[in-house]
């Protein structure tokens, strides 16, 4: 038994102890925002936040996050999150859009942590989230505009 | 592909056809058995292009609820390629719909309905770029008839003329005050008869068909994490199936023993499939870790053992040989090679590729009331309801397919063995009544799992006659078809010829007075499949990059030295004028940066591209930017065409650069995305793309982008470093 504090919410869940966190939220909580992707931290699919810092919840054991404020897509919230929420829909970012949660969460991080990134910024925190459709180069505008509409600069 | 949508238009045309299209899937590969499903609107025979008879659009394309949403019934697969928009366009263009209230949703089960247009008709399918060419009347139609249909019921329920009802943005409206939405008279509408005959716009009325502004109705949720997925679908005491596959193509099961695994936390059963055997639990976890603890003995007697280096060398000896069933003669090459002033010959190496979209293969199915359900991806609709319906022994009406949104497919999804179905199936049956099973392949079981881009050897020699003219081709391919031992085989394949194996080769567009092209098809147990663009993916690469080395050789401007042989094709003259106006071909390009260009027509669809590629004193190059012009007819939706070339652009440099599956004693080398990288975001070019101003009819934009990116890079490292690529892929250092 695991007890976890999601978006704000605690759940009890009744999971061995190596089971990953993306599973528990999916297979479990019916969370399903959160994407499998690889199940080795290389696409960033499975990005979520703990303790506010984003992280592959695909090789990370339950048993390793009872103590941590988890947030998913579900609970993102915050004026990081709505200014690119907002510019995502405004440049129509996603394709398939399987990855979008990820880099959404990647991308509100990002902001949160530096409110003016360059093309090097974002280069370096999105390089670990992968989108097959190649829609970098709309990530890469909309992060500037909703930097812009955060208030940062968005230089290029 | 051309061909291939000829030969497949040809053989599923009503008049010769339907039969022999029936006869063709009736053996299909990996031994199952399945017939294909007559209709009653296929067996009556429409012509291509528009439907005929009209079907009731709230029957067959247009929902439409209480609350005035519209939601468009589509004929294809929406797996990020835009579609959805595409379709929802041409409705709301033609019903007068605000954008606002527009939705789309996949569709199937009824040939007649939505039988591929651009393919003959007689089923359905999504691929070959071909969704926007057929649904470009049928769609329009449907959003023309629904408005006639809805003013009518409002004529009638108000007492006036309809010709005095207006519609604009959703609203219905009369000069008497009367306004009201497509909600409150859609019962009624649908219970009219259909018009015979309903005029659509001209080009110059349309508000939506070209709008830039237009955003798609998907966006939303894909940004908040609330589309839902294959992977997504949750049903009651849902199970969950992962399959131990053989560790080599072509190896069946010979014993192995579950009773180790079943008192592993989570499993419910252990069933043997035609594809593998299948651990059921209750999650994917416990699945995935009762499946890695199954021991299996496998039978290798039948087993692909070889590995790619030495096929490679086997590819490049039957290319030695020389012979092979020629496919396209023009003039005599031989000759005109031997009185050749200049020859460039040269030998190419593509490896094959994984499709490696996002969302790992997978299907829900469930078998319930005598019905089988079965959600996912699905690109060939028809045929895997014909195969679930084999396995299940059951009509083929009673299959009940649930197209999902799908994260990204480039071909993955249309499989003529129907693999995840199959499995799916499979599964659903031996658990039996009620018990929903979702089937998830793993990373690794994604990459490993085969339906790759064949790997292909090219041996190309071309002449330049004395007046540095382009005078003689000879061309010869190596590798396996993917048509071959498939569904399509006996319907689609003339004398041995996989029209998917040369397409970009065999009719180019250069006037060469001298041309052959020759074909060796091998016999490898490696299963292959369509990769987004096809043949084209290295058809072009091989053709594109020999233009610029015989430009060199002639002193010409490659642009120039393309020009001058297509005076007859003004559609590919178009877009390489274009790219070169935007890109400044011609001026010096900035410090440090270095240009290639080239130009390949796929699927009806022209495009040209320019490279500009930095390198390194350490030898580490990068693509910087990329100009591309693109002539895809109409531009239907301007946005969602500039996303697909970006996005085709960045697939295709993650092949080139990075994509390569090898395979050592026939057990596959890579098996996620740490062996098979993909491109990622710092490696990302910037992109620009210009669209052909065209009345056309529009063609589609999901695969072309991908051909000509390859070559034009190669061009601009060659004019960077002076040294050839011609073994793919390129690395990340010269």
């Amino acid at each position: 038994m695991a007890t976890l504090d999601i978006n704000g919410t605690t759940h009890e869940v009744d999971v061995e102890a190596d089971t990953p966190l993306l599973w528990v939220l999916r297979d479990h909580l019916h969370m399903t925002g959160t994407k499998f992707g690889c199940g080795k931290a290389q696409c960033g699919a499975c990005t979520v936040y703990l303790n506010g810092s984003p992280a592959r919840s695909c090789i990370m054991p339950v048993a390793a996050v009872q103590d941590t404020e988890i947030t998913t897509i579900e609970g993102l919230a915050g004026n990081a999150a709505e200014a690119v929420q907002s510019a995502w829909a405004a440049l129509d970012v996603p394709q398939c859009g399987y990855c979008q949660s990820g880099q959404v969460m990647a991308a509100s991080a990002l902001l949160e942590s530096n409110p003016a990134p360059s093309d090097a910024d974002i280069d370096r925190a999105m390089s670990g989230n992968i989108c097959r459709c190649a829609t970098y180069v709309r990530i890469r505008a909309a992060i500037h505009q909703a930097a812009n509409d955060l208030g940062g600069d968005g230089d290029a | 592909m051309r061909r291939f949508e000829r030969q497949l238009a040809k053989i599923s045309s009503p008049h010769l056809s339907r039969r022999r299209f029936v006869a063709a899937t009736a053996t299909v590969a990996g031994g199952l058995m399945v017939g294909f499903r007559a209709t009653s609107g296929a067996a009556q025979g429409e012509a291509a292009g528009a439907p005929s008879p009209t079907p009731n659009p709230f029957e067959a394309y247009i929902q439409i609820d209480s609350e005035h949403q519209v939601t468009v019934l589509s004929a294809h697969m929406e797996g990020g390629q835009g579609i959805y928009a595409g379709l929802a366009t041409l409705v709301a263009e033609e019903l007068d719909a605000d954008w606002s209230q527009m939705q789309a949703t996949g569709a199937s089960g009824n040939i007649s309905f939505y039988g591929n247009m651009a393919m003959g008709g007689a089923f359905q399918l999504t691929g070959g770029s071909t969704a926007m060419a057929s649904s470009w009347q049928r769609y329009r139609q449907a959003g023309a008839v629904a408005r006639a249909l809805l003013v009518a019921a409002a004529a009638e329920t108000w007492g006036v003329a309809a010709s005095e009802i207006t519609v604009e943005k959703g609203v219905l409206a009369h000069a008497s005050g009367k306004t009201g939405q497509f909600g409150e008279f859609v019962s009624a509408a649908a219970a009219l008869p259909v018009p015979d005959k309903v005029k659509l716009k001209d080009s110059s009325q349309w508000s939506y068909i070209g709008n830039e502004d237009l955003r798609r109705p998907d966006t939303e949720n894909k940004t908040r994490g609330q589309q839902d997925y294959t992977i997504d679908v949750m049903l009651p005491g849902m199970l969950t199936a992962v399959l131990k596959r053989a560790p080599r193509f072509g190896a069946t099961v010979r014993s192995y023993n579950a009773d180790p695994i079943m008192a592993m936390p989570g499993v419910v059963n252990v069933v043997a499939t035609p594809r593998g055997v299948a651990v059921v639990a209750k999650s994917y976890w416990e699945a995935l870790k009762a499946r890695d603890a199954l021991e299996i003995e496998w039978d290798e007697s039948a087993a692909e053992k070889r590995g790619t280096a030495g096929l490679m060398e086997s590819y490049r000896t039957e290319a030695d040989d020389g012979s092979g069933v020629r496919v396209h003669t023009v003039g005599d090459a031989a000759g005109a090679l031997d009185d050749a002033a200049e020859v460039v010959a040269a030998d190419f190496e593509f490896p094959y590729l994984a499709h490696a979209a996002m969302e790992p293969l997978n299907a829900v199915g469930r078998y319930q009331n005598g019905v089988f359900e079965i959600w996912a991806g699905h690109q060939m609709p028809d045929y895997y309801q014909a195969a679930a319906a084999q396995i299940l022994g059951i009509a083929p009406d009673k299959v009940k397919l649930h197209v999902m949104m799908t994260g990204g497919f480039f071909g993955r999804r249309a499989t003529p063995d129907a693999d995840v179905i199959v499995e799916t199936a499979s599964i659903v049956k031996a658990m039996g009544e009620g018990v929903a099973v979702r089937v998830q392949w793993s990373r690794e079981d994604d990459m490993t799992g085969g339906r790759y881009r064949p790997m292909y050897f090219h041996r190309v020699a071309a002449g330049l006659d004395d007046n540095g003219k382009l005078s003689a081709w000879k061309h010869h391919i190596v590798g396996q078809s993917i048509l071959k031992g498939t569904v399509f085989e006996s319907a689609l394949m003339a004398d041995g010829v996989d029209s998917t194996s040369v397409e970009g080769v065999d009719n180019m567009p250069y006037a060469i007075p001298n041309q052959s092209v020759i074909l060796s098809t091998t016999d490898v147990g490696i299963p292959v499949l369509w990769w987004r663009s096809v043949g084209h993916t290295h058809t072009a690469y091989a053709v594109e990059t020999m233009m610029d080395d015989l430009a060199r050789k002639a002193g010409r401007d490659p642009v120039d030295f393309r020009r001058d042989m297509l005076r007859d094709f003004p559609r590919h003259l178009g877009v390489l004028e274009l790219v070169a106006e935007k890109a400044g071909w011609g001026v010096a390009p900035p410090e440090g940066i270095h240009r290639g260009i080239a130009l390949h027509a796929s699927f009806g669809t022209y495009v040209a591209e320019v490279a500009e590629v930095s390198v390194r004193e350490n030898g580490n190059w990068k693509v910087e930017r990329v100009v591309c012009a693109v002539d895809c007819g109409t531009a239907v939706n301007p946005d969602v065409i500039r996303a697909q070339m970006e996005g085709g652009i960045g697939f295709a440099l993650a092949g080139i650069v990075h994509g390569e599956i090898t395979l050592t004693d026939g057990v596959v080398d890579q098996d996620n995305y740490d062996s098979y990288p993909v491109l990622r975001i710092n490696e990302m070019p910037s992109v620009e793309v210009h669209i052909v101003d065209s009345e056309e009819a529009p063609s589609g934009v999901g695969e072309p982008g991908v051909p000509p990116l390859g070559p034009a890079v190669a061009n601009a490292l060659m004019s960077a470093t002076g040294e050839r690529k011609r073994i793919l892929p390129l690395g990340t250092r010269v």
